[in-house]
């Protein structure tokens, strides 16, 4: 059995909980144990990188650290900002011998860079090659989706390895699925993001505009990889519908939820009984 | 016994200001072998000069050091007196008491002692130096031009204009280059194809010019004044000597859909083609990769139309030899794939073209006659934006240069664009307008002012395709300092313009310098800004950088009077600084060989009266050795020295420092 690193962050202990269920029933499908880093700490993707620069790089280094000391060589961050932020540290700490050792004294932790991060494109696409992709059933077959990356899961210098203005990660786990990826415009358009609670209006804005290019190029629905996207798609689908934007009713789905679909998972296992817009209707034999 | 003559130059205040001249001047002539030491205000002057000679003639003088500028600068000045004086010229040397000292330092007194150690380094080495003459190699009066456009035909009109002859070469089957396929030229906006094809066929009859179109260049070898060039001819399929171009084959061909490389592919050609009706020369070939004949075995319709039975499905490539004495390379450019831009559709967008495909559909003889319509869906589009610095000065994806012409043709599209679609709007995305040149920035401002082209300073972030086919551009406008969207029908990309594809292997071929980005590199970006560092080899045009058509046509002229000056002469004087091998010690380890960048150096047989093989040794041809040194540093037996360089007198310049 294949060994993984897991790092949950705060997201996939919350709001993104069906983003957890569906990444671990996955991995137990394709054989693959996650084992949650003991003692993980917060990524720092909340304030800690807006207001220190020190401590937006101990915080992630903390938990590479323990990632190292605890045997993983191989560490999954489902979540897009944890995995930026992972990510994002382990190459600024190639780069600098000297931020490493200050790290170090800072932290009272020692790290040598042996720890590899995957984010969720990342690994599902490893399960696919690795397995899974022979035990995915054809129910989803022309199900048109739309691969949305928004902007973590796209781009980040040495961070994300597919094209940051035009990426292809999410269409080949898609197409696996016997779903088609539809051609559309808004695959890494900003969500809102982070103004979700304090500029809740940019954010229906931003995200209406998603979702109506999602539907003009006949989605039916979108696949998305980083919580706060989805929260922001699905949670306030209604609230947009409601300001007169538009009559949306696209279920969003994590790609691990899609894929663990079409690996024959119930649909509850997967968490889609938690979604916001009615996402069960897509579970096979439902429609 | 060396009698030296030293003679030290304040080159006005440049030397006089951080060295005390006659200090140097008096602690030379002290050195041992050296007869006079002397400063003077301006060596290189007449007086100056003429100092110099008086003592050569009057001291009897063996060896010169001046202690000046550069060798760059003044060498052969002052190797040229003592020539007068008698005075073999490979026995003067310099001592750059300028470059290498006065202009670096402003402690005086530290100055003045590095300037006696220069001077006496080089006394030791003159003392060493021995009489070198010229080495003479015959000229083969013909040159080569590689490339059938402007600057190729430019080049080798003048160069048979001056009496030479010329073999112009061009890989495609018609002359012409990108120019051929232009509408209109900026600044006077006059038809290209009027300007251009005249010289053509000029080029075509001329009695001078043998031109070799549907041709490459496959080897070169030898050197300057004897290049020997293998040139493939590809198999055309079609014998040019009974062609009379009468074009019945290209109507009844009937693979009708192939993509035209010359209107960028907007429009179609046939299989058997010439690539525009202007063509020079007007006789179709066959493309091989398209025919159905070719590639079916059956069909038959050209040969069967044929009046002249020209066509020959049997025809095959062919290599032949020629002989030069001097080669222009005049390779010319192509548009940078902007397919890596994912924020302007990745290449898949259909009406997001390039600048060609704009002249294509601007160009009366293009796929439209000359109505701006777009690919998608063949209406006329009623707001184009253009995009400049589309893969020029963008490191992280394209190149870090500007790519020159496209400010311009930018300007002239818009404004073509204006004058055919009434009513429609234009809209530029700049950084900068960099119209540098001869009424250029006349022609922005009228584009601007006169026909309303908006320019708006700033990147465009994205373009995609709304569900009704319009194009949706979003970008910043950072003079108002907030963002643009602007809905539009087509969208225009001035991609960089980058070499063309096959050019390194050209330039490996020929022993030619290139840059990073694949562009030729000059011997000297301000001095000979039309030679290569390879002697004979010479270059016009957008093979050495980014060029609009007045620079080009002036470079191809520069090329051809350099070509017409090499070949003012039956043989070739070339400096005598080359590599020498000493076959007494030479073991035939080829080390050299294999490292010499100029192929330089061949097996040499040494063989007994009767022409039997003693030995194999290493040799120098005098006339490809460019004095670069780097077989003297690979020679395992310590057999090659450096005529002008030699281990001694290098070993004498750094021993007398201590």
């Amino acid at each position: 059995m294949t060994l993984i690193g897991y790092y949950p962050g705060c997201s996939l202990h919350g709001t993104g909980r069906e983003l957890d269920q569906s990444i671990r029933a996955l991995s137990e499908v394709a054989g693959v144990e996650l084992k949650e880093i003991e003692d993980w700490n917060c990524c720092g993707a909340t304030a800690a990188h807006c207001l220190s620069h020190d401590l937006a790089v101990a915080l992630p280094y903390r938990c590479l650290a323990l990632a190292e000391q605890q045997g993983m060589k191989e560490v999954l961050a489902p979540c897009a900002a944890c995995f930026s932020r992972l990510k994002g540290t382990a190459v600024r700490l190639e780069r600098s011998a000297e931020l490493m050792a200050r790290m170090k004294e800072l932290t009272g932790h020692d790290f040598h860079g042996g720890v590899k991060l995957l984010n969720i494109i990342e690994y599902i696409n490893f399960l696919l090659a690795h397995g899974l992709k022979e035990k995915l059933n054809p129910a989803l077959t022309g199900l048109k989706v739309a691969p949305y990356y928004g902007c973590l899961l796209a781009r980040g210098e040495d961070v994300i390895t597919d094209n940051a203005e035009h990426p292809t990660g999410m269409e080949a786990a898609i197409r696996a699925t016997g779903a088609e990826p539809v051609e559309w415009n808004f695959a890494v358009e900003c969500c809102g993001g982070g103004f979700s609670m304090s500029k809740t209006e940019a954010v229906l804005d931003l995200s209406h505009a998603i979702l109506a290019d999602a539907e003009a190029a006949g989605a039916q629905l979108i696949v998305a990889g980083c919580p706060m996207c989805h929260s922001n798609l699905d949670m306030r689908q209604q609230t947009i519908n409601a300001a007169g934007m538009g009559n949306h009713d696209l279920p969003i789905l994590y790609l691990s939820e899609l894929v663990g679909l079409a690996a024959g998972l119930d649909p509850a296992r997967l968490g889609l009984d938690r979604h916001f817009v009615d996402a069960m209707r897509l579970a096979p034999g439902r429609a | 016994m060396a009698r030296v003559g030293v003679f030290i130059c304040h080159c006005g205040e440049n030397i006089g200001r951080s060295v005390d001249c006659a200090a140097v001047a008096a602690a030379a002539a002290k050195m041992p072998g050296v007869v006079v030491g002397v400063d003077y205000k301006y060596m290189c002057s007449d007086p100056g000069q003429q100092m110099i000679k008086q003592a050569i003639q009057e001291k009897k003088l063996t060896g010169v050091i001046v202690g000046a500028c550069s060798p760059r600068m003044h060498e052969t000045t002052f190797r040229r007196a003592a020539a007068e004086a008698g005075l073999n010229p490979y026995l003067l040397e310099m001592a750059n008491l300028r470059e290498h000292c006065s202009w670096v330092h402003q402690d005086r007194e530290a100055a003045t002692a590095k300037a006696i150690d220069l001077v006496r380094v080089m006394v030791e080495k003159v003392k060493r130096n021995r009489r070198l003459f010229p080495i003479r190699v015959p000229v083969e009066p013909t040159a080569l031009v590689i490339g059938g456009g402007i600057a190729g035909i430019q080049a080798a009109l003048d160069i048979a204009n001056g009496g030479k002859k010329v073999i112009l070469v061009e890989k495609s089957p018609s002359l012409g280059g990108h120019m051929a396929r232009l509408s209109e030229t900026f600044p006077t906006l006059d038809c290209s194809q009027c300007i251009l094809t005249p010289r053509m066929v000029e080029a075509a009859s001329h009695p001078n010019i043998t031109l070799m179109t549907y041709c490459e260049v496959e080897a070169v070898e030898g050197f300057v004044g004897n290049f020997d060039v293998t040139v493939r001819k590809k198999a055309r399929f079609v014998d040019p000597t009974k062609c009379t171009g009468c074009g019945s084959c290209y109507q009844k061909c009937p693979a009708k859909k192939i993509p035209s490389e010359f209107d960028a592919r907007l429009g179609n050609r046939t299989a058997i083609y010439t690539p525009f009706p202007q063509a020079v020369p007007n006789k179709p070939v066959i493309d091989a990769e398209h025919c159905i004949m070719l590639t079916k075995g059956k069909c038959g319709a050209c040969a069967k139309v044929c009046p002249r039975g020209a066509i020959n499905y049997k025809d095959q490539d062919e290599h032949v030899k020629i002989k030069v004495g001097a080669i222009v390379l005049a390779t010319g450019f192509e548009l940078w794939d902007h397919s890596a831009y994912g924020e302007y559709g990745a290449g898949r967008l259909k009406d997001v073209i390039d600048g060609f495909q704009f002249e294509r559909l601007a160009s009366a003889s293009g796929p439209t006659g000359g109505e701006i319509r777009r690919p998608s869906d063949g209406t006329a589009p009623q707001t184009v934006v253009f995009i400049k610095c589309c893969g020029s000065r963008d490191e992280k994806i394209g190149k870090s240069y500007c790519s020159k012409i496209c400010c311009m043709y930018i300007a002239k599209h818009a404004m073509l664009y204006k004058h055919k679609v009434h009513g429609g709007r234009a809209v530029v995305f700049y950084m900068d307008i960099r119209a540098a040149g001869k009424g250029y920035d006349e022609f922005v401002r009228r584009a601007i002012e006169e026909d309303g082209v908006e320019y708006v300073r700033g990147r465009v972030s994205r373009v995609y395709r709304r569900a009704d086919g319009k194009l949706i551009v979003r970008g910043a406008d950072t003079l108002a300092g907030q963002p643009v969207t602007i809905e539009a029908d087509m969208v225009v990309l001035a991609d960089a313009i980058v070499p063309r594809q096959g050019a390194e292997s050209l330039a490996q071929m020929l022993g030619v310098a290139y840059d990073t980005n694949g562009f030729y590199s000059e011997a000297h970006p301000k001095l000979r800004p039309v030679e290569t560092a390879t002697a004979g080899v010479f270059l016009a045009g957008a093979c050495q950088a980014p060029k609009d058509i007045p620079d080009t046509v002036a470079q191809a002229g520069a090329a051809a009077a350099k070509v017409l000056g090499l070949f003012a002469n039956p043989e070739l004087e070339r400096e005598p600084v080359v590599a020498r091998v000493n076959q007494v010690t030479c073991v035939h380890c080829r080390a050299c060989i294999n490292a010499c960048p100029y192929h330089a150096i061949e097996d040499f047989d040494i063989t007994d009266s009767k022409g039997n093989v003693l030995r194999t040794v290493a040799r120098v041809n005098e006339g490809l050795c460019q004095g670069c040194g780097t077989c003297v540093a690979v020679c395992r037996s310590n057999s090659i020295d450096l005529d002008g360089f030699t281990d001694e007198q290098i070993y004498a310049e750094i021993e007398t420092l201590e």
